[in-house]
C-alpha cells in the first residue's frame, strides 16, 4: 500500500511539474507541445551532473542536479522561443519537431560520450546508482523522494506567481488578449518569452523527476514515454489552473502508479487481467477524461496565435 | 493671453505604404473641452489618434503637451503624458474580472504582491465620483456592453489620466447607454478633463461637443465651434458636398407576397428559451418591410431563422409561393434570397481572402466561375466579375479585386457585401442593420440601393435599431418585442414617441397576419 502511495505521489510530481510549466507557457499565450522533448533534454541535464560529480555531497547532489535540469530544460525551450515568438512559426509543429529532435539528440550524445570514455560502450544509458541514493529518504516503508517536496514547492510558486503578483496578471492577459495587454503598455513578447522559459525550468525539473522516479539508470533512446503528453492532458483537465492541475496529476499519477504495484493487490492479480492493460490505463483514462471534459475546456483565448501589432 | 491647450497637434504627417493617412493635419485640444474628431471612414482619425497615442511615428509634424513639444513613442510615453483611449473594440480580458482589467499595466503592490484591496477602494472612489456605476468583481464576459465601457473610462480615470480620447463610443451600445454616456463625458468635462470625441454621427457631436476638427480623406478641412455650426454644414464639411438627411423616393407599388412567415418559432442559440414566439407576416415585391426593435428582442434569431444560420423549431417559411422551410441555404440563395447580415466579419465576409474571391462565396461552383470537370476555379471570370462589382457599387480599396478584405474600411466592406448580394438580383433582400457603424456618405449609399431594389418591383426585409432610419426608409413598420411582433405600424403617420412606446414594449397591437 506504501508502494502504491509512494509510485503515486512521484508520478504525480512529474506529472504536475510538466503541466504546470504547460500552463504557464499556455497562460502567455504559447502552445508548448514541446515539453515531452523539454523533459528529454532536462533529465539529461540532471543525469549528466550525477554522471560527472560523482562525490557530491547530498544538498550539493540535489542542488547539482536540479540546476542541471532547469538549465538545461530552460535552454531547449529558448528553441521555442525563438521560433514561436520571434519568428512566428507553427508553434504546434515546432513543438512535435522538438520532441522529434530531443531523444535522437540526447541518444546521440549519451552514446558519444560513453564511446569516448569506454570504446566498447555504445549504449545510450547513464547508470546513477548511488547517486540517487541522495534523494531518498525511508520513513518506515515509505520511500520519499525530495522532488516530492520541490514539487510541492513549485506548486505554491506557481499559484502564488499567477494570481498574486503582477507578473501573473500581465502573464495571463498576454494569453487572453495580447493587445489589450500592450495598449496598458505590457510587453507582449517579453510576456510570452518568460511563459516559454518557465515552461522550460519546470518541464526540465520534471523530465529529472521522472528517470530517478523508479528505476537506478536511463536508455535515453526511450525519451519519457509521452509523459510530456499526459502532462498536456493534466493541464487541459486542470483547466489551466495549478490547484485543479495538481488533483488531476495526482489522479493519474494514481493510475500510472497502479501499473508498477497491481502485483501487490491480490483482488487486482485474482482478476487476471494482463499487465499491459495496467500500463495502458494513464493514457486510456487521458483520452476518456479529454473526450468527456474538453468540450467544456476554456483554453487561454489567444494561444497559438502569434502577436502581431498591425492587425486589427 | 489665448486660451492654453492641453495637447496640440501641428502638422502631422502619416504614411503608408500606397496611402497618405494624415496630410498636413493640425488638432488642438484646449484643457476642458470636448473635441470632437469628425470625419468618414478613412478618413484618417484613427490613424490621427494612434500616433497620439504612441502606435504610430508620424513622419513630419511635432505633437505639444502644455505648450511643450514631446516625443511619444508607444503607449506607455501616452500614459505618462496623462493621455488614455477608450478603444472603439475595448481592450478588455473577458476572463479577468472588472477589477483585474483597470488595474492591469498599473497594478498596486503592497510587499511585492498585488493590492487588490487599494485599487477596489480606488475604484469605487473613482465610480462614485464620475457617476460610472461597475461592479469591480463581476467578470468581463458577464456584463453588459455599456458597464464594459465604462470599466474602459475607469481604467483611463485610475491613471488619472489628463486627456481622454473616445474612439466612437457610442457605436456598440443602446440608445439609452448613448445618453448615460453623454451625461458622463460632460461630468468628466466638470471635473477638468480634456476629451477628444471620434465619431460620425452629427447628432451626437452638436449635443456634446464644444469644438469639432473635421477631417476629409487624411486632409485637415477645419475646426468649427459647434455652437456656431449646423447638422447640414459639417456633414458638407466631412463629406465635401451637401448630403442628403432624407431618403427621397416615390410612393410604393406593391406586389405579391414574396416572403409568408407563418408561426415561426425560433429558440435562441442559448436554448433556453424561445427568441422569436409564433411570429406571421408578409412582405411583398415592391416594398421596405422593416422590423424595428431594441437590440436583443429575438430580431436576429428571426434573421437566422429565415435565412437558414439556425434551425427553426417550428412554423412555415413561404418564398415565391415555395415551401423554404426545410431547404437548404443554397437552395434559398439560388431562389433570389440575399442576405446582408448583421456580423458582417463572422458571416458576411472571409476577412482573409481577396475581395474577388469573397464576391464569389455563394455562386463559386457555378459553371460561370469553376469548370465542370474538375471544379477548376476560372480566375479571369472571377476576377471579371470582381471588377464589375468594384466599379458598379464603387468598392474602395488598394488593389482592386486581390485586395484582402481584412485590410479594408468598415463601409467599404460592406460596399463589398451589398454590391454582391445585390448584383445577383435577389427577388427578396434581407438587411440586418446594414449601416451600423458606418458614416454618413455610406449611409445614404446603402439607403438609396435600399430604395433603388424596391423600385425595381423587389421585396426588402431591413431590420434596424435606429429610430431615424426605421421612419425614413420603411414602407411598413413591424415591431419586434421580446420575440413577437407587438405592432404594425405605417411610418407617414407614426411619430418617433410612440414607435419608441411600442419598442419599449409599453404598447401593442393586434397584427393581422
Amino acid at each position: 500500500m506504501s508502494l502504491l502511495i509512494q509510485y503515486t505521489l512521484i508520478f504525480a510530481s512529474v506529472l504536475m511539474l510538466v503541466a504546470l510549466g504547460g500552463c504557464f507557457a499556455e497562460h502567455s499565450g504559447v502552445i508548448n507541445l514541446g515539453l515531452e522533448g523539454i523533459m528529454v533534454i532536462g533529465a539529461l541535464g540532471g543525469a549528466l551532473v550525477m554522471r560527472l560529480f560523482l562525490d557530491l555531497s547530498t544538498p550539493m547532489m540535489i542542488l547539482g542536479v536540479v540546476l542541471g535540469a532547469v538549465i538545461f530544460g530552460l535552454l531547449y525551450s529558448a528553441l521555442l522561443g525563438v521560433a514561436c515568438i520571434n519568428f512566428k512559426a507553427d508553434q504546434t509543429i515546432v513543438g512535435t519537431a522538438l520532441n522529434m529532435l530531443a531523444t535522437a539528440a540526447a541518444t546521440v550524445f549519451v552514446k558519444a560520450m560513453n564511446a569516448s570514455i569506454n570504446p566498447d560502450d555504445v549504449s545510450s544509458t547513464i547508470q546513477y546508482v548511488d547517486q540517487k541514493k541522495n534523494f531518498l529518504l525511508y520513513f518506515g516503508d515509505f520511500e520519499f523522494n525530495w522532488f516530492m517536496l520541490i514539487a510541492v514547492i513549485a506548486l505554491i510558486v506557481a499559484y502564488v506567481v499567477l494570481y498574486k503578483t503582477r507578473f501573473g496578471l500581465r502573464l495571463m492577459a498576454c494569453g487572453e488578449h495580447p493587445s489589450a495587454a500592450d495598449s496598458v503598455g505590457i510587453n507582449v513578447i517579453k510576456m510570452r518569452w518568460s511563459g516559454v522559459l518557465i515552461s522550460g525550468i519546470y518541464g526540465g525539473l520534471g523530465g529529472i523527476c521522472y528517470i530517478l522516479a523508479g528505476v537506478s539508470e536511463w536508455k535515453f533512446e526511450n525519451g519519457v514515454a509521452g509523459f510530456g503528453f499526459l502532462a498536456l492532458a493534466v493541464m487541459i483537465f486542470g483547466q489551466w489552473k495549478p490547484i485543479k492541475i495538481a488533483l488531476a496529476a495526482l489522479l493519474f499519477g494514481f493510475f500510472r502508479a497502479l501499473s508498477n504495484v497491481y502485483f501487490g493487490f491480490d483482488f487486482l492479480v485474482n482478476l487476471n487481467i494482463p499487465g499491459t492493460v495496467y500500463n495502458m490505463l494513464p493514457y486510456i483514462i487521458s483520452l476518456l477524461v479529454l473526450a468527456l471534459t474538453s468540450r467544456h475546456s476554456r483554453a487561454p483565448k489567444a494561444e497559438g496565435i502569434p502577436y502581431d501589432k498591425s492587425k486589427r | 493671453m489665448e486660451d492654453a491647450y492641453a495637447v496640440e497637434m501641428l502638422h502631422i504627417t502619416k504614411k503608408f505604404p500606397g496611402i497618405i493617412a494624415n496630410d498636413d493635419v493640425t488638432l488642438r485640444l484646449k484643457k476642458g473641452e470636448i473635441h470632437a474628431l469628425l470625419g468618414e471612414n478613412g478618413a484618417g482619425k484613427s490613424t490621427l489618434m494612434s500616433v497620439l497615442f504612441g502606435l504610430y511615428q508620424p513622419e513630419e509634424g511635432i505633437i505639444k503637451k502644455d505648450g511643450v513639444e514631446v516625443k511619444i513613442k508607444d503607449p506607455n510615453d501616452a500614459n505618462a503624458l496623462g493621455i488614455g483611449m477608450v478603444h472603439q473594440h475595448f481592450k478588455l480580458v473577458e476572463c479577468f474580472s472588472v477589477l483585474d482589467n483597470i488595474i492591469l499595466g498599473a497594478e498596486p503592490l503592497k510587499k511585492g504582491f498585488l493590492d487588490k484591496a487599494t485599487a477596489k477602494d480606488k475604484i469605487l472612489d473613482l465610480s462614485k465620483r464620475y457617476g460610472l456605476e461597475v461592479e469591480p468583481d463581476a467578470i468581463v464576459e458577464d456584463i453588459t456592453v455599456g458597464m464594459q465601457q465604462r470599466a474602459e473610462i475607469l481604467k483611463m480615470l485610475y491613471r488619472d489620466n489628463e486627456i481622454l480620447i473616445f474612439d466612437e463610443p457610442t457605436a456598440v451600445l443602446t440608445p439609452q447607454e448613448i445618453k448615460e454616456l453623454m451625461m458622463i463625458m460632460r461630468n468628466l468635462k466638470a471635473e477638468g478633463k480634456s476629451i477628444l470625441f471620434i465619431s460620425h454621427k452629427l447628432n451626437e457631436i452638436m449635443e456634446v461637443a464644444d469644438r469639432c476638427t473635421v477631417l476629409r480623406r487624411g486632409k485637415y478641412v477645419g475646426t468649427v465651434e459647434t455652437k456656431d455650426t449646423s447638422m447640414e454644414e459639417l456633414s458638407a464639411m466631412m463629406v465635401g458636398r451637401d448630403v442628403n438627411f432624407h431618403v427621397e423616393k416615390k410612393p410604393a407599388h406593391i406586389g405579391d407576397a414574396v416572403l409568408k412567415v407563418s408561426n415561426l418559432t425560433v429558440a435562441s442559440k442559448r436554448h433556453k428559451n424561445d427568441a422569436v414566439k409564433n411570429v406571421s407576416f408578409e412582405v411583398h415585391a415592391g416594398e421596405i418591410v422593416c422590423i424595428a426593435g431594441i437590440d436583443g428582442n429575438g430580431q436576429s434569431e428571426l434573421v437566422y431563422g429565415l435565412t437558414g444560420l439556425e434551425p427553426i423549431k417550428s412554423g412555415k417559411i413561404e418564398f415565391l409561393n415555395e415551401d423554404v422551410t426545410k431547404r437548404s441555404i443554397r437552395h434559398k440563395t439560388e431562389k433570389g434570397m440575399a442576405h446582408i447580415p448583421e456580423d458582417r466579419h463572422k458571416y458576411g465576409l472571409v476577412l482573409d481572402y481577396t475581395l474577388a474571391d469573397n464576391f464569389i462565396l455563394q455562386t463559386y461552383y457555378q459553371n460561370t466561375y469553376s469548370t465542370k470537370f474538375g471544379g477548376f476555379m476560372k480566375r479571369d471570370a472571377i476576377i471579371k466579375n470582381a471588377e464589375k462589382i468594384i466599379e458598379k457599387y464603387d468598392v474602395r480599396s488598394s488593389q482592386g479585386p486581390n485586395t484582402i478584405v481584412r485590410s479594408m474600411s468598415g463601409g467599404n466592406q460592406q460596399k463589398a457585401i451589398i454590391g454582391r448580394e445585390i448584383d445577383r438580383e435577389p427577388e427578396l433582400l434581407i438587411a440586418v442593420q446594414p449601416t451600423r457603424g458606418l458614416d454618413i456618405g455610406a449611409i445614404e449609399y446603402i439607403h438609396s440601393q435600399l430604395v433603388k431594389q424596391r423600385d425595381e418591383g423587389k421585396a426588402v426585409l431591413l431590420i434596424s435599431l435606429e429610430l431615424e432610419e426605421v421612419l425614413d426608409v420603411s414602407d411598413r413598420i413591424l415591431v419586434m418585442y421580446e420575440g413577437e411582433i407587438v405592432g404594425e405600424l405605417d411610418p407617414h403617420t407614426v411619430s418617433e414617441e410612440e414607435l419608441g412606446l411600442y419598442m419599449a414594449g409599453a404598447k401593442r397591437n393586434e397584427v393581422k397576419a
